[in-house]
């Protein structure tokens, strides 16, 4: 097998045996790179150099006798709106085109320091708004599954990265659905952890109160892994959770016996294609017969999260975002005679449509006379839907679900209509509304070769259970997905 | 200033940047005088992806000025995003309270002529400074040193209670005083640590409803804040009686030309979208940690003012003064626990060294002289060694060079002649020169003892005890 | 809720963005459109129910007073667009 064909776990396996180096890891993964990437258009930056310096290390540390950590030596890549030290962080945005910051991101500061060779940063839609990474102002990332499809968003470059074996694993951000749905739309495991799991600190900001980085792997085991590097307590991040660390891998098991497992019918209805229903179903069954109960209920508050998330992330992100205004660093424009001209040009010029779009909405919501209608009603929403969750999660040990309605479109498809582009995400945001934690895995290819996902959403802080179910499925489902390229 | 048949309302909005070693939400310094963006971080300067933390002290700060003012403490605040844009506030929004304040519903009570008067306080809310904007360095730009930006500062809104700038005047100072005393802000006006917004409207006398108010923003002294009251009552009540509508607006306050002029009003039109900020969480106050802040209160000015009154029997008037200022009252204290009489310190302390501060633009807390060195002062005047005229003189030295008393006594030759012969002698002098003085006192004309007492401590330079020559000088008389 | 053209160069300049009339007219729809579906909210009745802020309970998170070193001014400077004398440097703001 070629080298950067290896899962995150494999590649540790040889590194440890020594039957592997890091350099030569990430020399395969770089070169996989630089063969695909002008069909993928995956990476924004790449920083091969620096990768190499890091296996280098590693390799000489293993060469001592030392012992790696986990996932030392295993070659990664980040999306490009996670701060990295002295590396270009641009959210895809011609605002950041420029942009360099003088720090890391928490967890940034944990890849650095378990010594993962980072490869680069990736693709996205611009500051992680839309479901198509087709809102980059770069350039268009293709799904590896299909070069004339979209990888989903925002994280696309993430998930294509991972499809197309151009990293071993990376790091994605979601806010309402970014890492699961580009998961499922490239045939890899995406988890979005816990709200407050993750720090967010040097994650550029979009919703704050709904963002969370997590992991985009091969399989679940990774996953799991690399859950063990990016959580804990980060006392620069008032919404960090300080609970003591936990071992994900422990988790993993095959056995589901006794497992009650929801299905709500909201999920299962309309606008769900045929192909994705059925590969839920089949998966359901599985479940059954490897000794888990399947149950299906309503919750009626599900079709309230749609609306109800794009009002709250786009009412953050006005406020968030009104911190681009040409001062203090990304772009400036260059027309402009007094200061609300520089504000406005600049803004105007350094956005793209869609970032404008939601600004437009967001900063409409929280206008004197909406508040009320809009940003509260919305927030009170929000304590329904998770109570919704709560309820379920009385009864369930985890709900299970589409990720995406659709398996991933052709590129240009849906970018005329905003609104349905927005339907993309139906099954995924009501998770962030709730805070909670939801995996998205590959259960099935429709047509075209393109992988179909399915979301197991779990109770707070309760990761360990739908990477255990995850890993069960997994193991046992024996899904072979192969990409285009 | 009083208007006839009008009266005046005000409220105050009081910004105290708080006396906290580190910012609201980063480890920067808060230190005052730093060279231009030194004391900033990725936090402060608004860089994508950072994330701000609550400064602990900031709460208790808060709490302490709520205790202090009898407010209410909430036990449950949250914060709030204030959106606008200006080139002094980074992330394009203010963390500031909106509905859920800390403190509510406390009072003030200033002591006026005719007596105490109760001033509400509606709220005490915390949120963070801004940097500043420099003008005047590179023409045609504005520069911006955001070293004062994220700050901490406490808000405190009054009840529209105060009927005159003079009332507006002393709730300031009380407030001042009382901040002071907590130590919880420097209260430095010089350095913006102090700022206040005021809210004027006027009424007919008589009525009960109010009319429409405006607003004046970042007023930097007492007295500008009075001459802003002033000149606004004055415009409205001329306005109303012209029969103009007076209508909701920020008026920009000119102390240099000592007048107001309505801001543009595309600046007005301010909607401020106000939100919860996600990035940080409910602040839940227990009872524990209230009474735990109770307990750092010190004594306040008021009751400072009253014990003065009554253990060291100054008046009213200047325990109040003294009570007014914590490091004034503190100096006061230990001169009178060096022994030294109560209503002698106070003189000095309102008289000559509340003088030489007022000259020097100095607060109390600048007194160089130590609380020894005066009292040694008075010590020498009252053994006589110095004349009061030229304890005056010494302290004034003392103040520019801090030297003891005794040393700048010697080192000027001020030291009183007390020795009767040689006083003696220059009276006689005097006299024998001044025989129409003579003839006068003869004729029943006792003034002329004065003339002839100013005449010596001219001729002595002063060195002469004006105690002992009045007596001589009658004596000398009334045996010629 | 209707947005009206008004409205939306209101929202406009209070987000600090420039709209030719064209972009106006189809924010306008745009915006109508998911307005239309926000104000299916509407028939929700939230009527006593606490807006949830955050999505966990955390609370009192705060830090010590204590300092942290400042960065560098040329290394936050470095990312700005225009500066002078140690500071940004921004068109001349009148008051």
């Amino acid at each position: 097998m070629e080298l950067y064909k290896l899962t995150a776990h494999a590649a540790m396996d040889l590194l440890n045996k020594k039957e592997v180096s890091s350099t030569e890891l990430t020399k395969a993964v770089i070169s996989r790179i630089e063969s695909v990437e002008n069909q993928v258009d995956a990476y924004l930056t790449n920083t091969f150099e620096s990768a190499l310096e890091t296996a280098k290390n590693v390799d000489a540390k293993l060469a001592s006798g030392k012992t790696l950590l986990p996932l030392e030596g295993v070659p990664m890549a980040i999306k490009d709106n996670i701060c990295t030290n002295g590396i270009r962080t641009t959210c895809a945005s011609k605002m950041l085109e420029n942009f360099v910051p003088p720090y890391d991101a928490f967890v940034a500061k944990k890849v650095k320091a378990i010594g993962a060779p980072m490869l680069g940063k990736l693709n996205m839609d611009e500051f992680a708004m839309g479901s198509s990474t087709e809102n980059s102002y770069f350039k268009k990332t293709k799904n590896p599954f299909n070069l004339n499809c979209v990888p989903g968003g925002s994280s696309g470059g993430s998930a294509a990265a991972v499809g197309a074996d151009m990293a071993m694993y990376t790091l994605g951000s979601d806010t309402g659905g970014s890492i699961r749905q580009p998961a499922s739309f490239c045939g890899v495991v995406g988890l979005k952890p816990t709200y407050g799991r993750v720090s967010r600190f040097g994650l550029v900001a979009f919703a704050s109160s709904l963002d969370q980085i997590g992991p985009l792997t091969k399989d679940v085991e990774d996953a799991a892994l690399v859950m063990n590097l990016i959580c804990g307590h980060d006392e620069m991040d008032s919404t960090s959770v300080n609970l003591p660390a936990e071992d994900f891998t422990k988790a993993l098991s095959t056995d589901v016996k006794g497992m009650k497992i929801g299905i709500p019918n909201e999920y299962m209805g309309e606008g769900i294609s045929a192909e994705v229903k059925e590969a839920i179903l089949n998966a359901a069954k599985l479940y059954e017969q490897m000794g888990a109960t399947v149950e299906y209920f309503d919750m009626p508050s599900l079709s309230s999260a749609l609306p109800a998330y794009y009002i709250i992330s786009s009412a953050e992100a006005s406020s968030n975002l009104a911190r681009y205004d040409g001062v203090k660093y990304g772009y400036r424009t260059e027309n402009y005679s007094d200061l609300m001209e520089m504000y406005k040009n600049t803004r105007s010029e350094g956005f793209g449509n869609e970032v404008k779009r939601r600004i437009m909405l967001g900063t409409y919501a929280l206008s004197s006379g909406y508040y009320d209608a809009y940003y509260k009603k919305a927030q009170q929403v929000r304590t329904i839907v998770r109570g919704g969750f709560e309820n379920a999660f009385k009864k369930y040990d985890f709900v299970l679900s589409p990720t995406a309605p659709v398996t991933a479109f052709k590129l240009g498809e849906k970018t005329a209509d905003p609104m349905e582009m927005y339907l993309a995400d139906i099954c995924t945001v009501s998770i962030n509304i709730a805070g909670l934690p939801a995996i998205s895995l590959p259960c099935g290819i429709g047509k075209d070769n393109l992988p179909i996902g399915m979301q197991l959403i779990g109770n707070s802080f309760d990761e360990k259970t739908i990477l255990h179910a995850a890993y069960a499925y997994e193991k046992n489902a024996g899904l072979e997905l192969k990409p285009q390229i | 200033m009083h208007f006839e048949d009008y009266e005046v309302i005000i409220g105050l909005e009081v910004h105290a940047e708080l006396a906290t070693k580190t910012k609201a939400f980063c480890g920067c310094s808060t230190e005052f005088g730093s060279d231009v963006n030194t004391q900033c971080c990725p936090i402060c300067t608004a860089m994508p992806g950072s994330l701000p933390v609550l400064n602990k002290k900031v709460v208790e700060y808060a709490i302490k000025t709520g205790l202090a003012t009898s407010c209410e403490i909430t036990r449950y605040g949250k914060q709030d995003r204030k959106n606008y844009y200006y080139p002094d506030l980074p992330k394009a929004y203010q963390i500031s309270q909106f509905d859920m304040p800390l403190c509510v519903g406390g009072y003030v009570d200033i002591n006026k002529d005719d007596g105490k008067k109760r001033i509400g306080i509606t709220r005490i809310h915390i949120e963070e400074d801004a940097g500043k904007l420099l003008h005047d360095v590179i023409p045609g730009k504005s520069l911006v040193d955001l070293n004062r930006c994220g700050v901490p500062l406490i808000e405190i809104v009054s009840e529209p209670d105060l009927r005159s700038s003079e009332e507006a005047k002393l709730y300031l100072e009380e407030l001042k005083s009382i901040l002071e005393c907590l130590e919880v802000s420097d209260c430095k006006m010089q350095e913006g640590s102090l700022r206040c917004d005021v809210n004027v409207s006027v009424r007919p006398k008589g009525q009960t409803t109010f009319n429409t108010r405006t607003e004046m923003k970042n007023l930097s002294s007492f007295s500008a804040a009075v001459r802003a009251i002033d000149f606004e009552a004055k415009r409205q009540i001329e306005a109303t009686k012209a029969g103009e509508k007076i209508i909701q607006e920020t008026r920009r306050w000119d102390d240099a030309k000592g007048e107001n002029y309505a801001m543009r009003s595309k600046e007005e039109a301010q909607d401020y979208r106000y939100f919860p900020d996600p990035d940080l969480v409910p602040i839940v106050v227990s009872e524990e940690q209230i009474e735990e802040i109770r307990k750092t209160i010190p004594e306040l000015p008021s009751a400072k003012r009253e014990r003065f009154v009554a253990t060291y029997g100054i008046t009213d008037y200047e325990a109040g003064l003294i009570s007014q200022s914590k490091p004034m009252a503190t100096y006061f204290e230990k001169c009178v626990d060096l022994k030294e009489t109560p209503k002698t310190v106070a003189n000095w302390l309102l008289g000559d060294i509340s003088k030489t501060l007022n000259e020097k633009n100095l607060e109390p807390s600048d007194i160089s002289v130590s609380p020894e060195d005066l009292v040694a002062l008075i010590a020498l005047i009252d053994k006589g060694t110095i004349s009061n005229t030229a304890g005056k003189k010494v302290l004034s030295i003392m103040f520019e060079t801090g030297k003891t008393p005794d040393v700048i006594v010697k080192e000027e030759g001020l030291e009183q002649v007390n020795d009767g012969d040689a006083l003696k002698a220059i009276v006689e002098e005097i006299i024998q020169n001044n025989p129409k003085s003579v003839e006068d006192y003869k004729n029943g004309k006792t003034n002329v003892i004065g003339f002839l007492v100013g005449q010596t401590m001219r001729a002595s330079k002063g060195k002469a005890n004006p105690q002992m020559l009045s007596p001589m000088i009658k004596e000398i008389l009334d045996n010629m | 809720m209707k947005i009206t053209k008004d409205e939306v160069k209101y929202v406009a300049n209070l987000a600090r963005l420039n709209l030719t009339e064209a972009e106006a007219e189809r924010l306008q729809t745009e915006m109508a459109d998911i307005i239309a579906f926000a104000d299916t909210l509407s028939n929700l009745d939230t009527e006593g129910i606490e807006p949830t802020n955050h999505a966990i309970r955390v609370e009192n998170v705060l830090r010590e007073d204590e300092n942290r070193p400042s960065y560098d001014r040329d290394a936050l400077l470095n990312c700005a667009p225009a500066k002078q004398a140690g500071c940004y440097s921004v068109p001349k703001v009148v008051e």
